[in-house]
C-alpha cells in the first residue's frame, strides 16, 4: 500500500508539464488510491456484474473498468453512491451523528470537508508526500512543521496528506491560533475538522487520548514573514510543544513543507490596516489587494511535504519536562532537522511550479 | 439535614428522594416561598435565606448536613434579576455565616454551575476543575456562581472540620427542567450566532439528584466527596445537532445583532437572555468529568445525548420533527434515479 501511494508523484518526470499527461498521472494516482475501495464497491453487486458483461469494454484490462467505476459509469456504483449519500444526508439532517469533546466531526470531515480540500491538494498544489511511514501507526505523536504562506493552507494540506496517505488512516489533529476561534465560520469549520486551540491543556489531552497532534510552533511569525525570508525558520515559540511531548513520551515527527511559501508572496504588510482589523498582519502581495478577490487566488505552486525521522522523547525522566536546557536542546534539534530537510528539498526542487 | 431552595422542582425532588435514604433522620426544607409540590415527610420552614433568621432555623434544626440548592439562574415567581442575585449571593453569605456558628454541622453541599469557567474563544476546549477562566463572567448568574464559590472557599478555610462539596453542574435538562437553556430550547425558532456552532454538555435531573445524594452522605469506601467536581453527562452535542434532534429550525444572526436583541429583550423584560447565555451559545463549554468518576465515584446514568433525548421526548415535536425530515429524505431515495439506466437494464435482463 505504502509504495502505491508514492507512485503517482514519480511520473512527474515523464509528464514534462504537458496538461494531458499530467491529468493521466493524476488519474493513475487516484486509481492507485481508490482501487481497494472501488473493487469492494463494485464486486458484491450482482446487478453490476451482469451489466458489465453486456459492456464490451470492461473485463479486458484495468484502466477502463476503473474509469467506469470512478466516472459514475457503473450504474450500481452510482445508485449505491446516491443511497449512501442520502443516508448521510438523513443522518446529518436529523442530527444523528457524534462529535468528540473538541467538536471534531469525523464523519463530516471524511465525507465532505476532505473531499472539498482534495482537489486543491491533488490538482492545484500537486502535493508530493515523503516519509509518511515515519508517522507512528498508533499512540500519541506530535508532528512539528514549518509554517508559511500568509494564509494557513499548509496546515490543511498536511492534514489531507496524513489522512489520505497514512496506511493506518490516522487523523491529524491540528493546533490552531486563537484568531481562528474568534472568526465566525472559520472557527466552526476548524472545530469540525478536529482543530483545537494551541494551548498546553488541549495538546496534552489529545496526546493522552493517543491522537496524532500537529503543531506549527512558528505561529504568526512564520506565516506572516516577508517573501524575502522564505524558508528561514523563525523562532519556535517557547518550545512548549517539547515539554508537552515529553510529559507523554510522545515522539516528535519533524515535518518540512516546501511550496507553501510561494502561494502568496508577501511583499508588504499594511500594519495600520492590520491593527484596525485586529489581525497580526495584513498581507500585500503582487496581486492582493490590487486585483480584488481575483488577487486572493493562491499561485499554483508544486508542494512537497516530507515527514522526517521521529525524535523519541520517552527515554527522559519525568522531571525532564521542566528542564529548560533540555527543552532548548530538543527544540533546536527539531528546528534544525526541519530546516535541514527544507534546504535539501529546495535543492532537489526543479522549479517552483513544477 | 437542612435543604435550601426546595420550592423549585429540583429541590423538591431532592427532598423527597433523600428521605428514603436510611442515613437521614429528618429533613428540614427551607425556602422563602411555600412550594407548590409536596415535600414528602420533610418539615417545611418558610424562611428567607437572605435574612439572619436562617441562623436560628439552622440552630433549631440541629442539622449536621446542609445542602444549598438555592443558587439558580431563573427567578421563581415574580422576582427579577436583582432579587435573584440577592438570593444567590447574600443568601449564600447568610447561610455560610449560620453554618460558621453551628457546632453540629459536618457537611456542606453547594450546587454550583460550570458557568464559573465563563466561555471565550481563547479557552481550552475542555475545562478541568483547576482551569482558571480566561475571562471572568461580567455579570448575571455566572458571576453569582463565581462569588458564591468564593464565599464557600472562604468558609472551607475557616471551618476545616466541615466537608465541603461544590458540584459544578453542566446545563441541567430533563422533563421538569426550568433552566434558561430549557426555555431557550422551547422557542419555536432558535436564534443562533452566525458562524459558530457551540459544543454543549447536559446533565440529567435524575443524575443531579443522585450526585447530590453522594455529596450529602458519608463518602463510600475509596472515594472522597469533599472538593470541587464538574458534573456532566458523557459526550458533547453541537447546537446544530440539538436543533435538528429537537426539530426546531435555527435562525443564524450576526453576533452584534444577537447581543443587541438580547439586551433589548432584557430591557423590555420579555426574557432574561443574559450575555453569558449568548456567550455560551457562541463558544460553547465542555468540562472534564474525570474527578467526578474517579474521586467522587459517580457515573452518570444519562449521557449528554440521552439527556437531550429525554428532554426532547418531554417537550413534544417542533416545526421540523426529525422523523418528518427523515421521511422526506426517504421519499427522495425512493424516487427513480433519472439517467441512471439501471431500471431499463434490469428490464432487458
Amino acid at each position: 500500500m505504502a509504495d502505491a501511494k508514492v507512485i503517482p508523484f514519480d511520473d512527474d518526470h515523464r509528464s514534462r508539464g504537458s496538461a494531458a499527461s499530467r491529468r493521466r498521472g493524476a488519474a493513475g494516482r487516484r486509481q492507485g488510491a481508490a482501487r481497494p475501495a472501488g473493487v469492494g464497491e463494485v464486486q458484491p453487486l450482482p446487478g453490476t456484474a451482469a451489466a458489465r458483461e453486456d459492456d464490451p469494454v470492461t473485463g479486458e484490462d484495468e484502466p477502463p473498468r476503473e474509469r467506469a467505476a470512478d466516472g459514475e459509469g457503473g450504474d450500481g456504483g452510482l445508485e449505491r453512491r446516491i443511497a449512501s449519500g442520502l443516508a448521510f444526508l438523513r443522518r446529518r439532517l436529523t442530527g444523528d451523528y457524534a462529535v468528540d469533546d473538541f467538536g471534531y466531526d469525523e464523519e463530516l470531515t471524511d465525507q465532505v470537508l476532505m473531499s472539498l480540500l482534495r482537489p486543491m491538494y491533488e490538482k492545484y498544489f500537486r502535493v508530493e508526500v515523503k516519509g509518511v511511514e515515519n508517522i507512528p501507526s498508533e499512540g500519541g505523536a506530535l508532528i512539528v512543521a514549518n509554517h508559511s504562506g500568509t494564509v494557513p493552507v499548509d496546515g490543511l494540506m498536511m492534514q489531507v496528506a496524513v489522512h489520505d496517505h497514512h496506511p493506518a488512516g490516522r487523523h491529524l489533529r491540528l493546533l490552531a491560533a486563537d484568531l481562528v476561534f474568534v472568526l465566525p465560520v472559520v472557527n466552526e469549520l476548524a472545530r469540525k475538522l478536529g482543530h483545537t486551540l494551541a494551548c498546553a491543556e488541549d495538546a496534552e489531552r489529545l496526546l493522552a487520548q493517543g491522537e496524532l497532534v500537529g503543531v506549527m510552533p512558528e505561529g504568526f511569525k512564520g506565516i506572516g514573514k516577508p517573501f524575502s525570508e522564505r524558508y528561514k525558520l523563525q523562532r519556535f515559540g517557547r518550545g512548549g510543544f517539547v515539554s508537552t511531548a515529553l510529559r507523554h513520551g510522545a515522539p516528535i515527527v519533524p515535518c518540512s513543507i516546501v511550496g507553501a511559501e510561494e502561494i502568496y508572496p508577501m511583499i508588504g504588510n499594511a500594519k495600520t490596516l492590520a491593527r484596525l482589523l485586529g489581525f497580526p498582519y495584513f498581507p500585500l502581495t503582487p496581486t492582493f489587494p490590487w486585483l480584488g478577490p481575483l488577487g486572493a487566488i493562491p499561485l499554483p505552486t508544486k508542494w512537497t511535504i516530507q515527514f522526517g525521522e521521529p525524535i523519541p522523547t520517552d527515554g527522559y525522566p519525568p522531571e525532564a519536562a521542566e528542564d529548560p536546557m533540555l527543552m532548548f536542546n530538543l527544540t533546536d534539534q527539531v528546528r534544525e532537522q526541519i530546516q535541514h530537510s527544507l534546504y535539501k528539498l529546495l535543492v532537489q526542487r526543479r522549479s517552483v511550479f513544477f | 439535614m437542612l435543604v435550601t431552595g426546595v420550592a423549585r422542582q429540583l429541590g423538591g425532588r431532592f427532598v423527597r428522594r433523600i428521605q428514603r435514604d436510611p442515613e437521614v433522620d429528618r429533613v428540614v426544607a427551607v425556602d422563602a416561598v411555600r412550594p407548590e409540590h409536596h415535600l414528602g415527610g420533610a418539615d417545611f420552614v418558610e424562611a428567607d435565606i437572605r435574612q439572619p433568621t436562617i441562623a436560628r432555623v439552622l440552630a433549631e434544626s440541629g442539622a449536621d448536613t446542609v445542602v444549598h440548592l438555592d443558587v439558580t439562574g431563573t427567578p421563581l415567581g415574580g422576582g427579577g434579576r436583582a432579587s435573584l442575585k440577592e438570593t444567590n449571593v447574600i443568601g449564600t453569605m447568610q447561610l455560610l455565616g449560620a453554618c460558621q456558628k453551628s457546632p453540629n454541622i459536618r457537611r456542606l453541599v453547594v450546587k454550583s454551575s460550570t458557568n464559573v469557567y465563563g466561555s471565550a474563544s481563547r479557552d481550552p476546549a475542555v475545562f478541568t476543575e483547576s482551569t482558571p477562566p480566561k475571562s471572568l463572567p461580567s455579570g448575571g448568574f455566572a458571576k453569582d456562581t463565581v462569588e458564591v464559590e468564593g464565599y464557600v472557599r472562604g468558609f472551607a478555610r475557616r471551618r476545616p472540620d466541615v466537608a465541603v462539596c461544590v458540584l459544578r453542574f453542566a446545563n441541567i435538562l430533563g422533563p421538569a427542567a426550568d433552566s434558561p437553556l430549557a426555555s431557550y430550547f422551547a422557542l419555536p425558532v432558535l436564534p443562533t450566532v452566525f458562524g459558530y456552532d457551540p459544543r454543549l454538555q447536559f446533565v440529567h435531573e435524575d443524575d443531579v439528584i443522585d450526585v447530590l445524594r453522594i455529596g450529602a452522605h458519608e463518602p463510600r469506601r475509596g472515594t472522597l466527596n469533599s472538593g470541587t467536581f464538574n458534573v456532566a453527562g458523557d459526550g458533547v452535542l453541537l447546537l446544530s445537532q440539538c436543533s435538528r434532534r429537537l426539530g426546531r429550525p435555527t435562525v443564524p444572526l450576526l453576533l452584534p445583532a444577537v447581543t443587541w436583541a438580547g439586551s433589548l429583550m432584557r430591557t423590555l423584560g420579555m426574557s432574561d437572555f443574559s450575555p453569558e447565555q449568548i456567550r455560551l451559545l457562541t463558544h460553547g463549554r465542555v468540562v472534564a468529568t474525570d474527578q467526578m468518576r474517579e474521586t467522587l465515584g459517580f457515573t452518570p446514568k444519562y449521557s449528554t445525548a440521552e439527556t437531550f433525548a429525554d428532554f426532547v421526548r418531554s417537550r413534544g415535536p417542533g416545526l421540523l420533527p426529525p422523523e418528518t425530515v427523515a421521511r422526506a429524505v426517504d421519499r427522495i431515495a425512493a424516487l427513480p434515479v433519472p439517467g441512471s439506466g439501471h431500471v431499463p437494464a434490469h428490464g432487458a435482463d
